[in-house]
């Protein structure tokens, strides 16, 4: 039997013997949406770290390395340094004031039924776009990777819903989030994701540990083989920056193109991760603001070592197996693919260390990690989307706030359940629906964390700190947000096939225009609601939040049992 | 950290017919007034600050400093310093360091300071509303 094909199936085994002990586990609403809150908090640090770091950043990152030299390390500093932001301004504040969902942090002063609705559209258009990466990358990634399940699957894998044919490799890691999520919860959700992040992190360790050991552990010999590997196009070496950001090409309003597009890169993934519905959510699984503290710490301790051995993944890929080594069949013609650097490396160092078996071996290993790196990734996407559809729409909006009604425990958890399958099946069809587009795919990833900064942030930074803020303002900056920075993606580069050399907007990162206004819709909205007098009562509930934000008082207790 | 139980109100789950979640308003918003006005919540909004402000500013521009030298002086950051090694990847590695230590310190004084300072406001709020100014 194929070898990648059993790695495959160990890491589903164990992620589905996980859900069944935390299916037990998940009956009450509180521990559906936050495993109970009996999270300690290094275990919450390796959650967050795996619901974190997905393909884009093990693959992804190593990839861009691996064909643009140092540039492509620019992701690894920005999502590191992002946590900060998440550390000094979010994680407490949101456990002592928070329920399950962003929105019941906002709705704590703004009125319930816009802000709700709002919030719940912005998360959705986040973790859908979030979604729709990762899905698509998982179809490739598996096609690739373990090619005898996807041709395995293939023949009697033939469905067409409403026109669009599923795809056999995106339908299973789709099943197998919904398994995770409507069985377990945030209880199976969070171990897939611990289980996850020791596998990246042990894999990175791993194949950082044999570069180094062929480099026979001399950083200097490294850096020179590395500075040996030149860019045709402009004669830079890999170790310095300009390969991937062509400066000085290009200007905008007398500003450097290349530029722009770097710092407004940086500002979506400083920014972003502080708005990101599916890791916030996390703070709430958490006992109390302390230990929302500590597994921050943790998870940068644990994403900053990850990201720093990126370099030696994508520099050793880049030096020992090079670009145009760097394909799916070495055999049937070369086309280099940059999300296969890792997985190329790990064959690499394994043949050269362990022989020919020992190559297979590492290279279905670091399937397997991806695999599950997926997996983890798209169940706390899930989590979050099914949270937004559920608790925010269902239970408040429509059930409590419209109509008045109470909810049991019994029918909020039944609902959680059924809107996280529809979630699920939804992304299964509209990942193989926009997967026919490549391109869309790499930049989808990008949009979630600039929804995230430009809606979310905004929405939530001023709920907590800023006294006048109102339900205008929210809602400008949640739905305003959202949509200027899908409308900037159109309209500009990369997202068409084949991309537009002429769009109507220069930069592929939008960021440093739609966050700025996202902010200002903000300010805006609260003096329109200010002047219409819409909104008194948000300003008086902000000494009750203000307090509560800071200290905990009457923050969500741990259930008992 | 023990869950403050004595809190004066329930968040109420949104049964009642009033426009914020966060239970009711009226003499509710004098308390939670009253409670921000004490001298042991100023100060422990004083020393957040002391603290969260600055280190956010610098951590900000220490951050977008890596792009912009990157972009507006790509020659002097493809300047080796040991070996291959160039200022661009030190800079970058830097960073790295930079969010730990803040991190750390951020951590000491939150332990040390804020949570003291809290717990004092919650021991203030646990006396109840006939205390509080």
């Amino acid at each position: 039997m194929n070898l990648t094909l059993v790695l495959f199936l160990i890491v589903v085994g164990i992620t589905l013997v996980i859900t069944g002990w935390a299916a037990r586990r998940t009956r009450t609403t509180v521990q559906f949406w936050a495993a109970g809150r009996g999270i300690k908090g290094w275990q919450n640090g390796l959650a967050i770290a795996g619901d974190y770091m997905s393909a884009a950043s093990f693959l992804g990152i190593a990839g861009l390395i691996a064909f643009n030299g140092y540039d492509g390390f620019m992701y690894s500093v920005g999502w590191l340094v992002a946590y900060l932001t998440v550390l000094f301004l979010i994680a407490e504040p949101m456990r002592n004031t928070g329920k399950y969902t962003i929105a019941d942090v906002l709705s704590y002063r703004m009125s319930p039924i816009p802000v709700r609705s709002a919030a719940a559209f912005s998360t959705v258009a986040v973790s859908a776009s979030y979604m729709m990466a990762q899905m698509i990358g998982a179809g490739s990634l598996i096609k690739i990777l373990i090619p005898t399940l996807d041709s395995a699957l293939k023949p009697w894998f033939n469905w067409t819903v409403l026109g669009t044919k599923l795809d056999p490799s995106i339908t299973i890691v789709g099943v197998l989030m919904m398994v995770y999520v409507i069985a377990g919860g945030m209880v199976a959700t969070t171990w897939v994701q611990i289980v996850k992040a020791v596998l990246l992190m042990g894999g990175a360790i791993l194949l950082s540990f044999l570069v180094l050991l062929h480099f026979g552990f001399n950083l200097g010999r490294f850096f020179d083989t590395i500075a040996g590997v030149k860019d045709k196009a402009s004669g830079l070496n890999f170790t310095q920056p300009g390969i991937l950001y062509p400066y000085g090409k290009k200007q905008v309003l007398g500003i450097d193109l290349a530029l722009l597009d770097n710092v407004s890169l940086g500002m979506a993934l400083i920014l972003g991760t502080a708005g990101l519905p599916h890791i916030l959510m996390r703070f709430f699984t958490v006992p109390d603001a302390k230990a929302a503290r500590q597994s921050v710490a943790w998870a940068m301790g644990l994403i900053g070592s990850f990201y720093i051995m990126t370099t030696f993944l994508g520099f050793g890929a880049a030096t020992l197996v090079g670009k145009t080594n760097i394909c799916a069949t070495v055999t049937a013609g070369c086309k280099p693919n940059s999300n296969l650097a890792a997985p190329r490396l790990a064959e690499y160092l394994g043949t050269q260390f362990f022989g020919g078996t020992g190559g297979e071996f590492l290279l279905a290993f670091i399937a397997a990690v991806a695999f599950a790196t997926i997996l983890a990734v798209v169940a706390g996407l899930t989590l979050a989307a099914s949270g937004a559809f559920s608790h925010d729409f269902y239970v408040n909006v429509i059930r409590t706030h419209i109509l008045h009604g109470h909810v049991s425990d019994r029918e909020q958890v039944l609902v959680a359940r059924i809107t996280a399958g529809l979630v699920g099946l939804l992304s299964i069809w509209l990942a193989a629906r926009v997967g026919a587009t490549a391109n869309a795919a790499a930049l989808v990833a990008g949009v979630a964390f600039v929804i995230a900064s430009a809606a979310n942030l905004p929405a939530i930074l001023f709920t907590l700190f800023w006294k006048r803020f109102n339900t205008w303002g929210a809602v400008a900056s949640l739905v305003g947000g959202s949509l200027v920075t899908i409308w900037l993606v159109a309209i500009g580069p990369g997202w068409t096939v084949p991309v537009n050399a002429n769009p109507a907007f220069p930069l592929q990162n939008v960021g440093i225009v739609s966050i700025p206004i996202g902010f200002l819709l903000a300010i805006v909205g609260t003096y329109l609601g200010e002047l219409v007098k819409a909104d008194r009562l948000a300003e008086q509930k902000f000494h009750e939040i203000d307090v509560r934000a800071q200290t905990g008082l009457g923050a969500e207790p741990v259930p008992a049992g | 950290m023990e869950i403050d139980r004595s809190r004066p109100s329930q968040p109420s789950s949104g049964t009642q017919e009033e426009s914020r979640e966060g239970g009711p308003a009226g003499e509710d918003v004098a308390y939670w007034e009253g409670l921000e006005q004490t001298d042991e919540f100023k100060r422990l909004v004083a020393a957040r600050m002391r603290f969260v402000l600055p280190a956010t500013v610098f951590f900000l521009v220490y951050y977008f400093l890596l792009p912009l030298a990157n972009g507006l002086a790509p020659d002097f950051m493809r300047t080796d310093v040991i070996g291959h090694v160039n200022i661009a990847y030190l800079f970058a590695l830097s960073q790295f360091v930079m969010a730990w230590l803040l991190a750390w310190f951020y951590l000491r004084q939150a332990t040390n300071v804020f949570d003291r300072l809290a717990a004092m406001v919650r021991e203030r709020a646990s006396r109840g509303r006939g205390t509080t100014p």
